[in-house]
């Protein structure tokens, strides 16, 4: 974080968070390699529009990170209930068109609102309870207000259906609550309810291929060629990368469309079948680089707001790469997350930098203000 | 998520519990605990997954890396090339041309209906043909291969691979297909071949079995030489995409073809008998005296081999099922026949034997008393002695001296000659028929010999049964006093027969009275080889199915008429060739004897006797096979949409026509429980049944002279091999 503070550098590039920065640089050069692989050996599709819209999302992060908290404090709500309005219009929009739709084509880009809820639903709880009175949060207000305000916005994604978002906004919503301090036994009960509910979400909640997806988790090689041919695939991808890897633009595994989606949900495979294990380490690497910061960040920050805020963005990209290396490993069901940083695909480069252009703002905030003894009062 | 918990309830529990002593300072601490909890939580799952990652690319590396080898490299075999089966001359019977073909890979259809549909458009196949992929695809099992067409030519397979992106489970491809340049004659013979059934898969997990367009034996001599015809496959190995297109190829090896076998056929003479017999239904064999090769064994009518070995198509199945001459039945080793009159020169070896001497006469009054009943004779012979009794075919001859010297003895002289005997041949199956005596009569029927079965069995009647071959056996032993034992496989060892201790004088005997059945005052004049040195001797048989009060043999329903028999040999001193023609439901001796007389002619003078032919089937309307083809048209165009289709498995079929040829051969026995009163006429011969009818449909002026050539027209497409 502080790794240049010298005279010679002016001091809006040393402010900068390198420590964070330059891994990250290095982690999407590095899916842009991965991603010119996958093409076959090619910038276009794939590459250089990762490349382009990273640059373009790191503009658009660095513009956020330069935003004063009182205007963020200002805009939470009204951005909060836009974000739900659109999320309202494309579930319209689907039922009048006659299928389920998760996008808004505005016409120069498409976007997809449920992207966007998930660091707006992080900045609202951070809001909400930062601002309640200290005494009320271990009273049932600090809990339905944002019970009802994660709710609304899942129930609406969940619709679509969309049940990997819809888990996204739940667990970044649920880390902020954590942090925030409300009473552990609410977690507790809640951890209790799910798991009961679980088969019965299992058996009347999920969709057919949903429920096929999650039974080949535990034996994918009983239907390889069926349900279970993504994840079998995608380990052997991995497996047979070995420590080395096959090399770059060797991978036969994702050259010869044995590896589905080996451009978006599975490019950690595609990765890992060229780089190998060496590959993978210096993904995880860059990716806990990039976390350490954030919850660093969040424990930095002087009032709540700030490390609810910055704890919120830094669970929420958590989420993505969790379940993805998960998923991509074996580990979890096949659910449409990508990882961040890596897969090609515009909303999900969005929601990330959202939430590091959030963690860079939080950080500026810190400078100016940092965190002094006792007096992180709430404002 | 629990040591999470686990880690921090101890903590936090004691403040909630003790009422809500919550301010700003105990809040930054449950935060800075829990953020450590949550930091800590993720850490553990980094860890995790680093550790499920090397799990994956270290301890199980070896799997997946060839789980990765497997899914990138495709093993594709190439189907050998299958042995020539060659004629004694080394011309082909069966050999391979190269072609183009396409089959589907159930299993990998997407919408079989529909792609069979887009094939067929493509392909412009029949109606019935895509009707019979369809219903063979509702059987099949997914792995193995259905062949959808084959012998395609260029431009159907180059417009057929374009589309190939986008019909999954499609493998058009070259390769060799089997080809049989004397089709429809040597059908019964050779068998034919065809994609190997689940079953035989089972018993040989051989995984050429299920590679595409790898055909196996599945009758006759391609059944039986099944492991020396096949070959050894070649291998591709491929570099393939997920979606199964060819990237590159890796390195293949050359299939190896498979060893040839050759026959003692006579390749010629095979397709010139086939073809002779015409419009009737039944079987000319012909073995060489000195060795015991069989020179020709052709059972007509009979089925297109190149036709089956491309699937039975159930419009050609249903066609050939209900022909009532039974062209899936092969006649040569599974027709069982009263041998009729053709046993009674070894009849009469069988009396020499006993004693009787050749000038003994008897009293022919148009019929002889045994016992308290008398027997018609077929005519009024007066005196006759051995050699009028054969020549003029006398029955009260036989009744007379059988019945003195005791039907055993006259049977233990027909086995000893062949009949009632298997042979040791490379033959799916073989019938060996009835030669009747008291004990097998007992055994059979629970009921004591009577006079009347001598004077039946004494001239070949009543439950007497002998198949061709058997007839041929008998013929050529009787002509050589030599045991000859029918062979098929040519090899360099000349086989010795040991001699029968029949004296010089008494086989001269026989054989001068055979001679005089065709050229002197026989029933066979008309048997006259047309040619200055070579005689042939012989012997007619009139073989009647059903009792003289139901039909007189030669008119009426077809299956009630006689069947017509002669066994023959020839040059009638010096034996070279001997043999036996049948023709069913032929009316009568007439029926056969015309056809031995060419074939013999076309052994000697091939031009004189392919003369006497091409005249025959310019009536006939065309070849055996240009005949078949017509009729096959004609069929298909009119009956072609409501057919049954055939068996599932090509074993059924045959299964069946077996079934059903012992049924024939037990029905022609029924006869024999009564005496069966002989025909009144020397050689009768009716008509061809009504199936024989070839449709005119214009095509017969396609020259059928097309001779069948010292050397059968060799395979046509460019390739061969």
């Amino acid at each position: 974080m502080q790794t240049a503070r010298r005279s010679v550098i002016p001091y809006p590039i040393a402010r900068q968070p390198w420590g964070m920065l330059i891994p990250l640089f290095l982690l999407v050069l590095f899916g842009a390699a991965v991603l010119y692989s996958a093409a076959g050996g090619s910038m276009s599709p794939y590459a250089s529009s990762h490349l382009i819209r990273f640059s373009v999302f790191l503009v658009m992060a660095s513009i956020i990170a330069s935003l004063p908290r009182e205007l963020v404090r200002f805009l939470t709500y009204p951005a909060y209930i836009v974000v739900l309005l659109l999320l309202l219009a494309v579930e319209i929009i689907g039922r009048v068109d006659g299928g389920s739709q998760r996008w808004l084509d505005l016409g120069f880009m498409v976007l997809q609102p449920s992207e966007l809820m998930k660091p707006v639903i992080v900045v609202t709880l951070a809001h909400y309870l930062s601002s309640l009175p200290v005494g009320m949060i271990s009273s049932w207000r600090a809990l339905v207000v944002p019970g009802a305000m994660i709710g609304m916005p899942v129930g609406l994604v969940l619709l679509q259906p969309d049940l990997g978002t819809s888990l996204a906004i739940v667990f970044g919503g649920g880390v902020v609550l954590l942090l925030a301090g409300l009473p552990l036994r609410w977690f507790i009960g809640a951890g209790v309810a799910a798991a009961a509910a679980a088969p019965l979400i299992f058996y009347f909640g999920l969709q057919d291929y949903q429920q096929r997806r999650i039974l080949t988790m535990f034996d994918p090689e009983a239907d390889a060629l069926g349900a279970g041919y993504h994840i079998a695939q995608s380990k052997i991808a991995i497996g047979s990368g070995g420590i080395f890897g096959k090399g770059f633009n060797n991978g036969s595994q994702s050259h010869l469309q044995y590896l589905p989606e080996p451009h978006t949900d599975f490019v950690f495979a595609t990765m890992a079948e060229e780089w190998g294990l060496v590959g993978g380490l210096f993904v995880l690497a860059v990716f806990s680089i990039i976390l350490r910061w954030g919850l660093g960040v969040a424990r930095t920050s002087k009032d709540r707001f700030s490390s609810l805020l910055a704890a919120g963005m830094a669970a929420t990209i958590f989420f993505y790469i969790a379940v993805n290396l998960l998923m991509v490993m074996g580990m979890a069901p096949v659910v449409g997350i990508p990882l961040p940083f890596m897969s090609h695909g515009g909303s999900s480069m969005l929601t990330n930098m959202i939430c590091i252009g959030a963690l860079m703002m939080v950080n500026q905030w810190n400078r100016k203000a940092p965190r002094g003894g006792l007096s992180g009062g709430i404002s | 998520m629990k040591r999470f918990f686990s880690l921090n309830s101890s903590a936090k529990r004691r403040p909630s519990r003790r009422g809500p002593v919550v301010n700003a300072s105990t809040l930054r601490h449950a935060f800075d605990r829990r953020a450590f909890v949550i930091g800590g939580m993720q850490y553990g799952v980094g860890i995790l997954l680093a550790g499920r990652m090397a799990y994956l690319a270290i301890a199980e590396n070896e799997k997946y890396r060839l789980a990765s080898e497997s899914n990138r490299v495709n093993l594709t075999l190439i189907p050998p090339r299958r042995g020539w089966i060659m004629d004694r001359n080394g011309a082909p019977l069966a050999s391979n041309r190269a072609d183009f073909r396409v089959d589907v890979i159930p299993e990998r259809l997407a919408d079989p209906e529909k792609t069979i549909d887009e094939i067929g458009a493509l392909l412009a196949l029949e109606p019935t043909r895509i009707a019979d992929i369809k219903s063979k695809l509702e059987g099949a099992r997914g792995f193995a291969a259905v062949e959808v067409a084959s012998g395609l030519n260029y431009e159907q397979f180059a417009a057929l691979s374009v589309r190939l992106p986008d019909m999954q489970g499609v493998l058009p491809q070259r390769g060799f297909s089997r080809y049989y340049p004397t089709a429809s004659s040597v059908g019964h013979l050779i068998g034919y071949v065809g994609p190997a059934s689940a079953e035989e898969y089972e018993l040989d997990r051989n995984p050429i079995l299920i590679t595409p367009g790898h055909k196996i034996g599945k009758d006759g001599l391609e059944k039986q030489f099944e492991q020396r015809l096949r070959g050894t496959p070649g291998a591709r190995r491929v570099e393939v995409t997920a979606g199964g297109r060819v990237l590159r190829d890796l390195e293949s090896r050359e299939d190896i073809q498979g060893d040839p076998v050759k026959l003692t056929i006579d390749g010629p003479l095979q397709d010139y008998a086939a073809r002779r017999i015409g419009l009737e239904s039944g079987s000319v064999v012909v073995m060489d005296c000195q060795t015991g090769d069989l020179l020709c064994m052709a059972s007509m009518p009979s089925f297109d081999p190149n036709s089956f070995s491309d699937g039975i198509g159930s419009a050609e199945y249903a066609m050939l099922r209900e022909d009532q001459r039974v062209p899936l039945r092969n006649k040569v080793l599974k027709g069982l026949y009263p041998p009729g009159s053709t046993v009674k020169p070894m009849h009469c070896m069988a009396f020499l034997k006993a004693g009787i001497s050749p000038q003994e006469t008897i009293s022919c009054a148009g019929g002889r008393r045994i016992g308290n009943r008398f027997f018609n004779c077929w005519s009024n012979h007066g005196t006759v002695d051995m050699a009028k009794a054969i020549y003029q075919s006398c029955d009260s001859y036989f009744y007379h001296y059988a019945q003195q010297i005791g039907f055993d003895k006259v049977a233990e002289m027909a086995k000893d000659l062949g009949m009632g005997q298997e042979f040791e041949l490379p033959v799916t199956s073989q019938f060996y028929g009835t030669v009747p005596d008291p004990d097998w009569k007992l055994n059979k029927f629970d009921r004591e010999w009577e006079p009347f079965d001598t004077v039946n069995a004494s001239i070949g009647q009543g439950y007497y049964l002998a198949s061709p071959l058997q007839l041929a056996v008998m013929s050529a032993r009787l002509a050589t006093g030599k045991r000859l034992n029918p062979r098929l496989i040519l090899n360099s060892e000349a086989p010795s027969p040991p001699d029968y201790n029949f004296d010089a004088d008494e086989i001269t005997y026989i054989r001068k009275a055979m001679s005089d059945v065709v050229n002197g005052p026989g029933t066979a004049g008309r048997g006259r080889l047309p040619l200055d040195d070579v005689k042939m001797a012989g012997k007619t048989g009139t073989a009647q199915v059903v009792s003289l009060s139901v039909s007189d043999g030669r008119s009426g329903p077809w299956k009630y008429r006689d069947h017509g028999l002669f066994t023959f040999f020839a040059p009638t001193e010096n034996p070279r060739y001997a043999g036996a023609v049948v023709i069913e439901h032929g009316g009568g001796s007439g029926a056969a004897y015309p056809i031995a007389r060419d074939v013999m002619t076309f052994m000697f003078d091939p031009q004189k006797g392919m003369d006497a032919l091409t005249s025959l089937e310019r009536q006939w309307g065309g070849t055996a096979q240009q005949r078949l083809d017509q009729r096959y048209a004609a069929y298909a165009a009119e009956r072609g949409a409501e057919v049954r289709p055939p068996p599932r498995r090509d074993e059924d079929i045959f299964d069946q026509v077996e079934a059903e040829a012992r049924v024939a051969a037990e029905q022609t026995q029924e006869i024999g429980e009564t005496f069966v009163a002989p025909r009144p006429t020397a050689n009768p011969s009716g008509t061809p049944p009504p199936d024989a009818v070839t449709p005119s449909t214009g095509i017969q002026s396609s020259n059928p002279a097309a001779a069948p050539t010292t050397t059968p027209s060799g395979p046509q497409a460019s390739g061969a091999n």
